[in-house]
């Protein structure tokens, strides 16, 4: 049986990775909608070709990103004024959090439930290459991060 | 336009101007009353409740109800008002407090009496708010109802008082300062916030998709007034709801400083943590 205080420390790293995962997945949300819809006009707000199903998994991720970008960052400030903030465990659930989303998005949403495209009246290929590799390099960043800091234990008092 | 309509935003301006009239004037009187029985009352309170009511009436009056007679983007427009960012404030106003601090005892113990009540346990489950909130709209856009409450002054009438209504029994469940007969974690009420805001822009996106009328363009700029708006009052709530819990849970110190001997938060930085959004 673990001792409380090393089931306390893990308590807090694990807290650590998921206020970083959900400020990850609220901080791609806010990318997705920025850039690619306000700025580059690239997604469409809704394109034609859109099943009901992808309606609601659009609408259930879109709501789910700004609650939790707000909740990770209330985690985040509720971690550090305890100071029991692990800053590789919440940076890499960031990037846990942002490449996941990400690749849901690209694989599940983009293609598999034929939500809007990334682009329109271009060969898709590379667009779709680019955003899933980077979405993957993003989960395998964050893993390493993660196992790295159980590791090496940096847990403040 | 037909007659009835006209008529209908008619009869809707004139309660909608009494109702804002008699809620002003009524939590003014409160607040009158509770500082002379020595309970303070913050000016941001009565400010939030003097904003909501201007803009409720806003959303069915004047200019704005004009334009939402003919137009789909200031119909919208009036929806955000009237059933997300007024309810919102006026449940930041916090009536109910002040009515419990300013009315004689037996009169307060039988409002609170009424809030513990079983209609009320029901309607504050934070499900029931949401689906009654979102519920509505859903009945209302996806049906015939609208043109209904078009035709029929009466239908308007009710039609707005519930988005108003249930908007603020929403808001109020999530992030009222006003005693509730039961508050759920704040996990749950999370959860509610995301599945009724998910529901609120599926169905504006849908509203978007089926856009066939005269006026697409005008159809399609509407329901992103819906989906857009509706987002900027939900990151609100959300950041009420956290806010709430941040407060709650600060660490042990908190007691001492609610005790006023305003004592730094030095002991309770190794407070162990709470369960997390409990």
């Amino acid at each position: 049986m673990p001792s409380p205080i090393s089931r306390d420390r893990s308590s807090r790293r694990a807290r650590s990775t998921l206020s970083g995962v959900l400020a990850g997945v609220g901080l791609v949300a806010f990318v997705d909608e920025t850039v690619f819809h306000q700025l580059l006009h690239w997604h469409h707000f809704y394109d034609r070709s859109t099943p009901d199903v992808g309606l609601v998994s659009d609408g259930l991720f879109h709501a789910f990103g700004f609650v939790a970008v707000v909740t990770g960052l209330f985690l985040l400030a509720d971690l550090r004024r305890r100071r029991s903030l692990d800053v590789g465990r919440w940076v890499g659930g960031v990037l846990l959090g942002a490449g996941g989303f990400q690749l849901y998005d690209g694989l599940v949403q983009h293609k598999v439930l034929g939500l809007h495209q990334i682009r329109y009246g271009v060969d898709l290929l590379p667009y779709d290459l680019t955003w899933n590799v980077v979405a993957a390099v993003l989960v395998v960043g964050g893993a390493v991060l993660t196992v790295r800091s159980r590791r090496t234990s940096t847990v403040g008092p | 336009m037909s007659h009835d309509h006209a008529g209908g935003v008619d009869l809707l301006a004139a309660l909608a101007v009494t109702a804002t009239l008699l809620a002003l004037v009524a939590y003014a009187v409160l607040v009158v009353r509770a500082r002379r029985r020595g309970r303070a009352w913050a000016v941001g309170r009565t400010l939030a409740w003097t904003l909501g009511c201007l803009l409720a009436t806003a959303a069915v009056t004047g200019p704005l109800a004009r334009a939402a007679m003919t137009g789909w983007t200031a119909h919208m427009a009036g929806h955000v008002l009237l059933g997300m960012l007024a309810p919102l404030l006026l449940v930041l106003g916090a009536p109910v407090t002040l009515a419990l601090n300013a009315l004689p005892v037996g009169a307060a113990r039988r409002l609170s009496r009424l809030l513990r009540s079983r209609p009320l346990r029901v309607l504050t489950e934070p499900g029931v708010a949401a689906v009654l909130d979102v519920g509505g709209l859903w009945l209302l856009y996806g049906t015939p109802l609208l043109d209904v409450a078009h035709d029929h002054p009466l239908v308007d009438v009710v039609v707005h008082a519930h988005v108003l209504l249930a908007g603020y029994l929403l808001a109020a469940v999530l992030v009222g300062p006003d005693p509730l007969p039961h508050r759920r974690t704040t996990r749950h009420l999370l959860v509610v916030l995301v599945l009724a805001l998910a529901a609120h822009d599926v169905l504006a996106k849908r509203l978007y998709a089926l856009a066939a009328g005269t006026d697409l363009l005008d159809e399609q700029r509407g329901a992103m007034v819906m989906y857009y708006g509706g987002d900027a009052v939900d990151l609100a709530l959300a950041v009420l709801v956290c806010a709430r819990w941040y407060r709650r849970t600060r660490p042990r110190a908190t007691s001492g400083r609610r005790r006023g001997h305003g004592q730094l938060d030095l002991e309770g930085a190794g407070a162990r943590p709470q369960g997390v959004l409990g």
